[in-house]
């Protein structure tokens, strides 16, 4: 018998993909998304049930349906579509409570897939280089969405401890990047000129979007459970990626870094929440040795191969190579110029 | 009046004195000499003196064109002897091989400038760190203190080991020596642990994790030393290097040990590092800590230059430096619990401590100044 998948937060791109991708897998049955709002876009294959994860009737959809398997998706990182900060807030903690609690009723459950993210680990001056699952932020997240993450994983966990008989998974997934997909830090590095914290040079883990679809699907089947931090290999620090993208930076101090920040949000631009701004300023890399020994997961990209296929789907930047006068085509003209007088000589 | 004294018996075609205008008047085209030029400016006249230049009435622009051809008739050292000399002095100063190494160089400001290098998950940026860093630092080690090192056999030359050394100076120049050092005479990047003041403070931070360092914590001391790296470490912190200069080479309290925690977890050998010159370079007479406290920082150092000279009173003293590499201590002997046996990590951190401070008793006593 085939297996029951439910899969929250259909709505956004993220949820509605994998939703699809899991429909056409011939070892699940049925797939059913679950959202306030009907997805936009494909979702051949997926019954589309809308309800609201914040009321009981989530538990009833659980029961009725015979899900075996539950893929929480819906842990959104910016309040932008759904209204405030507080709408956000409720919908991340208090769905995550009832379809929780919705789960610990339901007796057929077998498999709880959460997607978190490593923004639970904060960003400071004291952070070891790698955080490994087992280390805590070294101050607990007030705030936004790693405060939400945060409080999300504290409830799964709790959840863990009362049905011992779920396996439950939990996947702290580096910022996402790739072709299309639209989140803070994709927002950010859209900005024709990337502002920097001054004096700051973080650390930046991504992960392909594909990469997650990959990781997602076979956490979905695998056996493992516990918590996983996944992120493709490698670091790349932010000048490096201005760099890569051919933007130039515009160094400010964090404070104006904030208000700047504001500012592009109401204009729709970007979004600098002051959990963006720290990571800006400490960056973060998390130790994926788990993910490869106990998942038994390898990205197919490296960070930087997952930042190179997002930025060549963005137009090139001001200092971009092959542009007039970018410091590489002059360089280029001066070695080749070299080169010549090497041949003639 | 300069004019008055120099009277030009006619102009010579040039144009007339005084009238304001650019033709010269008729007595003045009858003294011009034979081979006559054309009545303006635009000619080709020779003038062997310079009377014309004080002329007031003609347009310098014109003078100065006509003077500059004169000066230079053959057009002056011609392009292709520049570009010989050029060529030359190149050689003398970068060697024979300076067109290829430029082109080098040019690559890697390519590299630079598209972000196309790579750096390790602490943020190493090995390529700038050997181009930049350590060429920037090496003259200050071996030309401004003259650093002398024993023991270099000491040092493994591959897999992870824990070099502890103490701590001097003020500001922490003895850590850069030490790595410079390392680089230079054993072939191994040193990877530093720093205080997380360091990467607290905007420029430095990030200047020290590009340089190989990461935040002083058992996780990340451990994560390198496991992964074979040669790490750094300096227990005494800030307690060392902002002591005051009467207390120099006494080692203060090692902290709670928590490097011997992270070299018997993984095994590796510990090295006793002791450096000797590094307390006289900024000799601290005075601190103020009711400042410091305000500005959130371990001490304000007063030495017998800063601030008195202001930027001047900056430069270290040129003290000649001495480190010594012991005898590493082994640590892969203890089993996998000793880490989590306070009594041994004390007796171990107190066996480290004793070495280093008899080493450096030593090397006072073999020192016969503090400058050479």
């Amino acid at each position: 018998m085939g297996r029951v998948v439910l899969v929250t937060g259909v709505s956004r791109d993220l949820g509605r993909r994998l939703a699809r991708e899991l429909a056409d897998d011939p070892d699940v049955d049925r797939v059913i998304g679950v959202d306030i709002v009907p997805p936009r876009g494909d979702t051949a294959g997926v019954d589309f049930i809308r309800t609201d994860i914040r009321t009981p009737v989530i538990a009833k959809v659980i029961a009725k349906e015979d899900v075996d398997t539950v893929v929480h998706m819906s842990v959104i990182a910016t309040p932008g579509g759904v209204g405030g900060r507080a709408t956000m807030k409720e919908l991340n903690v208090i769905g995550t409570m009832q379809l929780l609690a919705a789960c610990q009723r339901a007796p057929g459950l077998q498999h709880l897939v959460v997607k978190s993210t490593t923004t639970v680990y904060g960003a400071s001056s004291r952070d070891p280089a790698m955080f490994t699952e087992e280390m805590d932020p070294k101050r607990t997240p007030r705030t936004g969405y790693s405060r939400d993450a945060y409080e999300v994983e504290g409830y799964v966990r709790g959840f863990a401890r009362r049905r011992p008989d779920v396996r439950v998974a939990t996947l702290r997934a580096a910022n996402i990047i790739g072709p299309g997909v639209q989140s803070p830090i994709t927002q950010y590095f859209r900005l024709p000129m990337l502002p920097t914290v001054l004096g700051f040079d973080p650390r930046l883990q991504f992960l392909h979007v594909d990469d997650l679809m990959a990781v997602l699907r076979h956490t979905v089947f695998s056996e493992a459970g516990g918590t996983f931090n996944v992120a493709g290999d490698g670091v790349i620090m932010l000048s490096q990626a201005s760099r890569r993208l051919g933007r130039p930076t515009l160094p400010l101090p964090a404070v104006a870094l904030g208000s700047l920040g504001s500012a592009l949000r109401k204009a729709g631009r970007a979004d600098f929440s002051p959990e963006q701004v720290t990571f800006l300023t400490f960056g973060r890399g998390v130790d994926t040795t788990r993910m490869r020994t106990d998942l038994g997961f390898e990205p197919r990209h490296t960070t930087a191969e997952a930042f190179a296929d997002f930025a060549s789907t963005l137009a090139p930047g001001v200092q971009s190579p092959g542009r007039l006068a970018s410091p590489d085509t002059v360089l280029a003209g001066l070695a080749h110029q070299l080169t010549r007088g090497d041949a003639r000589g | 009046m300069g004019d008055a004294d120099i009277i030009p018996i006619g102009t010579r075609g040039r144009p007339g004195r005084g009238n304001g205008t650019l033709r010269p008047s008729a007595a003045a085209r009858g003294l011009a000499p034979t081979r006559k030029p054309a009545a303006t400016s635009k000619g080709t006249p020779q003038t062997p003196e310079r009377p014309v230049i004080e002329q007031p009435a003609v347009a310098p622009r014109e003078t100065s064109s006509v003077s500059a051809v004169d000066r230079a008739p053959g057009g002056g050292i011609p392009v292709g002897d520049w570009l010989a000399a050029i060529n030359q002095a190149a050689l003398e100063v970068f060697g024979t091989d300076w067109e290829p190494r430029l082109a080098q160089f040019l690559a890697f400001l390519r590299r630079r400038v598209t972000g196309d290098y790579v750096i390790d998950e602490y943020g190493f940026d090995a390529e700038v760190t050997e181009r930049f860093f350590m060429a920037a630092l090496r003259p200050i080690a071996e030309k401004w203190f003259r650093i002398e090192v024993r023991g270099l056999e000491n040092i493994p030359t591959e897999g992870g080991a824990l070099v502890v050394s103490n701590h001097s100076g003020t500001i922490p120049v003895d850590g850069l020596m030490t790595m410079v050092t390392t680089h230079d005479r054993a072939g191994r990047f040193l990877r530093p642990l720093g205080a997380d003041l360091v990467f607290q403070l905007p420029v430095v931070g990030g200047l020290a994790r590009k340089g190989g360092a990461t935040l002083a914590c058992s996780e990340d001391a451990e994560r390198m030393l496991r992964q074979g790296e040669l790490v750094g470490v300096w227990p005494e912190g800030f307690k060392g290097i902002g002591k005051p200069f009467a207390d120099r080479y006494k080692l203060q309290r090692f902290g709670r040990g928590g490097f011997v925690s992270a070299a018997l977890r993984t095994g590796v050998p510990i090295i006793p590092l002791s450096v000797v010159g590094a307390e006289e370079i900024y000799p601290l007479v005075g601190n103020v800590p009711s400042l410091a406290r305000l500005l959130g920082i371990p001490y304000i150092p007063i030495t017998p230059f800063f601030p008195l000279l202001g930027p001047l009173g900056l430069v270290p003293l040129p003290s000649k430096w001495l480190l010594e590499f012991g005898e590493p201590i082994r640590t892969d002997e203890y089993d996998e619990f000793a880490a989590d046996d306070p009594m041994l990590v004390f007796n171990v951190t107190d066996q480290v401590r004793e070495t280093i401070q008899q080493s450096l008793y030593k090397l006072l006593m073999e020192r016969k100044s503090v400058f050479h």
